[in-house]
């Protein structure tokens, strides 16, 4: 008996799993590919400050059978660019990428562009066509395959062009099979809801009906982008700590806190040095595994370290949140809220919350719930998602609030690390810390909105009241002028502005 | 009666002016009238009738809860002072549907029929005098020469033997004067097969009596009618009924009034007499008769207890239906032979009473 370990390459075990990367089915694969591309757009342009400009189409090249067709995706950006000598990994080799940092951004995996050219690769196999510049004189073209058991990419053709109007960008176009029309409903929401989420960006989408979908901006600040940081104590595991231990120039432990360490400042450093019974004076380089072992777990229980700071962070800001919902909404109210940022195991995060009311929010017989995580927006397993559970845990009839109203929530969570379930990147799992933060910024914004309810209902209360009078008063005097044989009724105005209590406002 | 129309225009007039002078003065009109809640309902022994306590309510319009049923009501002042104006007649299902005309509608008659129970309340006057009559059924028949007042038959006569099934009390009798009569007793009825046998068997002329129906329990018009007949004509007046608590009991609305029109005086007659069928002629009749039911001897219960049946009679008659547990309709004289109860039954009862 002999068993036989074969090596596979991640292109090859995403191309046997593509399942949890989002590509399950014809449908499900049209939605991961223009999302995916899409992030990445939205990404490259946010990473140096310029509202994307953001073009998808999607044409049907010919029929497979049984509503499943070959599509060509093309997607086009106005964003950083790729470097010419990057372009091959970056669209022909799974998990490259530039995003192994730790600050926030739409993907994590380094799978996104990559997995959806290489699951276009194998139900087509037509190769995929990328065009960049970082808007320097040169732009430059490749045809590219995955070389799949390998991992690597197969430059089919490379050209290189003059850029003489500058053009800074990048266009994305390859083929693959799929069912765009099961699949159009989340396609559109999906795009709807990134420009909800996204108000600064311009997106374009014409579908295989040619027909035009356009998001436009409503305004062009964004929100400050994301800054890279250390890492904070409270997320580090024993083999990160040997890692930083090995890279560090400090000589000794307190100068190797302070340096290393987010938020650790000398005072801090020293307590939590004496804490764990470490002198500030040793070596880092010099501690035994078990003391390195011994460190990580004195970190993860001290509690004087300070929270991460948010400036890693980059959430929308409550205006811009609000911005989105009334530009795709309309709503009669909306209320916004970001809370404080917060942590768990060590990641920095930040939850934003908004409540809107009427306009074109439909009237589901439910609450419409939007979820957003690092600005993209969560379509699938809404009922394992922690806001979705929240909402249902939440006694809506205390803020006034009936399922028959047209109510949307949005609530987005930015972090370094958005403690997913799945690859598939669908849904947030129920982390205490994480759901506790949306609790309260939900509770908040449902409260704002009660304030709202009670005044709508008290008004129409007031307007009925006011109608009442409006409508006996002059029958009152009319009939008792006639009883009092009277030739002119008494004027019943006075009266009537007597019993307004609001005032029209 | 024309001056009784007289003080009812008057009245409405009253009202329409203190609400028009509340109004231009730039205050919420408002009125009070005594409160019909049944903890402000009490028997007068001396009047013999229920009669309203002290207690007032007041209704304003400056009140949101009010003011639909205080312009309802204003608004049916209005009304019927055109009615008793013009002498026309109304009943409460038209005075529920004419509110309509002027975008006044009340839910139901129920609603109507409160709001004129409060203006009565207001204007101390009984609906009949500024004419809403309900569906009338009662009738009466015998040797009364009435006039009416009524627009079109002012001064026309009428003898009230000239209709062999009757005269219908309904308005125009009801505000007609009494001009003469012979008969010096009233006996009211209160099934119509045994009105119609006392007039084929000529009874007004036997017992020179006038006969009233009251066709079950006895509508306000009938009962005001008969009180004048005992006030005015100063007739004595004999009630027939069946002999159970509930013909028991319409004699008794007859003599002593109800809780409903505790407000209203004139309705009662407190000297009418209950003559049968009593629980006693059943046993001493040897009356064919039913077993009491359950709801017949809760009610029994409930008039036992009840102040206007504190007298000697009543309660020996209570007693004996509890006792006997039967009950007997008037028609059961028949087993006697159609003439038996106005052969022997009757002229032993008046007997008995005088």
């Amino acid at each position: 008996m002999s068993q036989i370990f074969e090596h596979i390459s991640p292109a090859d075990f995403f191309y046997r799993n593509r399942d949890i990367a989002g590509f399950s089915n014809p449908s499900r694969a049209i939605y991961s590919a223009i999302r995916e591309l899409v992030e990445n757009s939205l990404d490259a342009a946010e990473s140096i400050g310029v509202p994307p400009d953001i073009f998808i189409r999607l044409t049907r090249i010919k029929e497979s059978g049984r509503g499943v067709s070959v599509y060509e995706l093309r997607v086009q950006d106005n964003g950083t660019g790729v470097p010419s000598q990057h372009i091959p990994s970056a669209f022909g080799q799974v998990l490259f990428g530039s995003k192994y940092r730790l600050k926030q951004s739409r993907g994590t995996f380094g799978l996104g562009g990559t997995m959806a050219i290489l699951y276009g690769q194998i139900t087509t196999h037509h190769p995929a066509h990328v065009i960049s510049s970082t808007g320097d004189s040169r732009i430059y073209e490749y045809r590219l395959s995955i070389d799949i058991r390998r991992n690597r990419p197969i430059i089919l053709q490379r050209k290189s062009l003059n850029n003489d109007r500058k053009w800074r960008g990048t266009i994305v176009e390859f083929r693959l099979e799929g069912d765009y029309f099961r699949a159009m409903p989340k396609v559109l929401e999906y795009l709807k809801q990134t420009a909800v989420v996204n108000p600064y960006a311009n997106i374009t989408f014409i579908d295989p009906r040619g027909r035009l979908y356009m998001f436009t901006r409503a305004t062009t600040s964004m929100p400050p982008p994301p800054k890279e940081t250390k890492p904070h104590p409270y997320g580090v595991d024993v083999e990160m700590m040997q890692r930083l231990i090995q890279s560090t120039d400090a000589r000794d432990m307190l100068t190797f806190m302070v340096e290393t360490f987010h938020r650790v400042g000398k005072s801090i450093a020293k307590n939590f040095l004496k804490f764990a019974g470490i002198s500030p004076k040793r070596d880092p380089k010099k501690l035994r595994p078990d003391e390195v072992v011994h460190l990580v777990q004195k970190m993860k229980i001290f509690d004087e370290f300070l929270p991460p700071d948010a400036s890693c962070l980059s959430p929308l800001g409550e205006e811009l949140l609000k911005a989105g919902i009334i530009k795709e909404y309309q709503p009669e109210f909306i209320a916004a809220i970001q809370r404080k940022p917060s942590t768990y195991s060590g990641h920095p995060f930040i939850v934003e919350a908004a409540i809107a009311y009427g306009g074109n929010i439909p009237k589901k017989g439910d609450i419409v719930l939007f979820r957003f995580a690092n600005r993209i927006p969560l379509l699938y397993d809404e009922s394992s998602d922690v806001s979705w559970k929240i909402i249902k845990s939440i006694n809506w009839r205390r803020y006034k609030a009936t399922p028959d109203m047209p109510i949307a929530i949005a609530v987005h969570v930015c972090s370094t690390k958005i403690p997913y379930k799945t690859v598939g990147k669908e849904f947030i799992a129920d982390r205490p810390e994480v759901s506790r933060e949306i609790l309260f910024a939900i509770r908040y914004v449902a409260r704002k909105l009660q304030k709202f309810l009670t005044r709508v209902e008290y008004k129409q209360k007031e307007l009925r009241r006011l109608n009442i009078f409006a409508r006996y008063l002059p029958k009152i005097a009319r009939f008792s002028t006639d009883l009092a044989e009277k030739k002119r009724a008494p004027n019943v105005d006075k009266l009537i502005r007597s019993v307004k209590r609001i005032e029209e406002d | 009666m024309k001056e009784r129309r007289k003080r009812v225009l008057q009245a409405l007039k009253g009202l329409g002016e203190k609400i028009y002078t509340q109004i231009e003065k730039g205050r919420f009109p408002w009125i009070e009238m005594p409160s019909r809640s049944t903890d402000n309902i009490y028997y007068d022994p001396e009047l013999r009738q229920y009669i309203l306590g002290d207690k007032k309510i007041r209704r304003s319009a400056g009140n949101i809860r009010h003011i639909a049923s205080f312009t309802k009501l204003v608004w049916t002042a209005f009304f019927v002072r055109e009615l008793t104006r013009e002498r026309k007649t109304s009943t409460l299902r038209d005075l529920y549907y004419s509110a309509q005309a002027y975008e006044m509608s009340f839910k139901d008659q129920a609603e109507s029929d409160n709001i004129i129970t409060d203006l009565e309340t207001v204007i101390g006057h009984a609906r009949e005098d500024f004419n809403v009559f309900p569906e009338e059924r009662s009738a009466v028949f015998g040797d009364l020469t009435i006039e009416y007042n009524v627009p079109g038959y002012e001064g026309k006569r009428l003898n009230l033997t000239s209709h062999p099934d009757g005269v219908m009390i309904g308005p125009a009798l009801t505000s007609a004067d009494f001009v003469k009569t012979s008969a010096d007793k009233v006996i009211a009825i209160e099934k119509g097969g045994l009105f119609t046998r006392f007039i084929e068997e000529q009874v007004y002329r036997k017992f020179n009596a006038i006969l009233v129906l009251t066709a079950g329990q006895a509508p306000r018009a009938t009962r005001a009618f008969i009180h004048r007949l005992n006030t005015e004509l100063e007739l004595p007046v004999y009630i027939f009924t069946d002999g159970d608590p509930w013909g028991m009991h319409i004699a008794m609305v007859i003599i002593s009034g109800s809780a409903n029109a505790a407000h209203l005086r004139d309705l009662t007659t407190p000297d009418a007499v209950w003559s049968g069928v009593w629980a006693t002629d059943i046993v001493n009749y040897k009356l064919p008769s039913d077993k009491l039911t359950d709801v017949d001897i809760k009610r029994l219960h409930e008039l036992a207890r009840d102040p206007r049946y504190k007298g000697e009679l009543w309660q020996r008659e209570i007693k004996t239906f509890m006792k006997i547990k039967k009950k007997a309709e008037q028609e059961a004289f028949s087993r006697y032979g159609l003439t038996y109860i106005v052969d022997e039954y009757l002229p032993a009862k008046l007997e008995g009473e005088a």
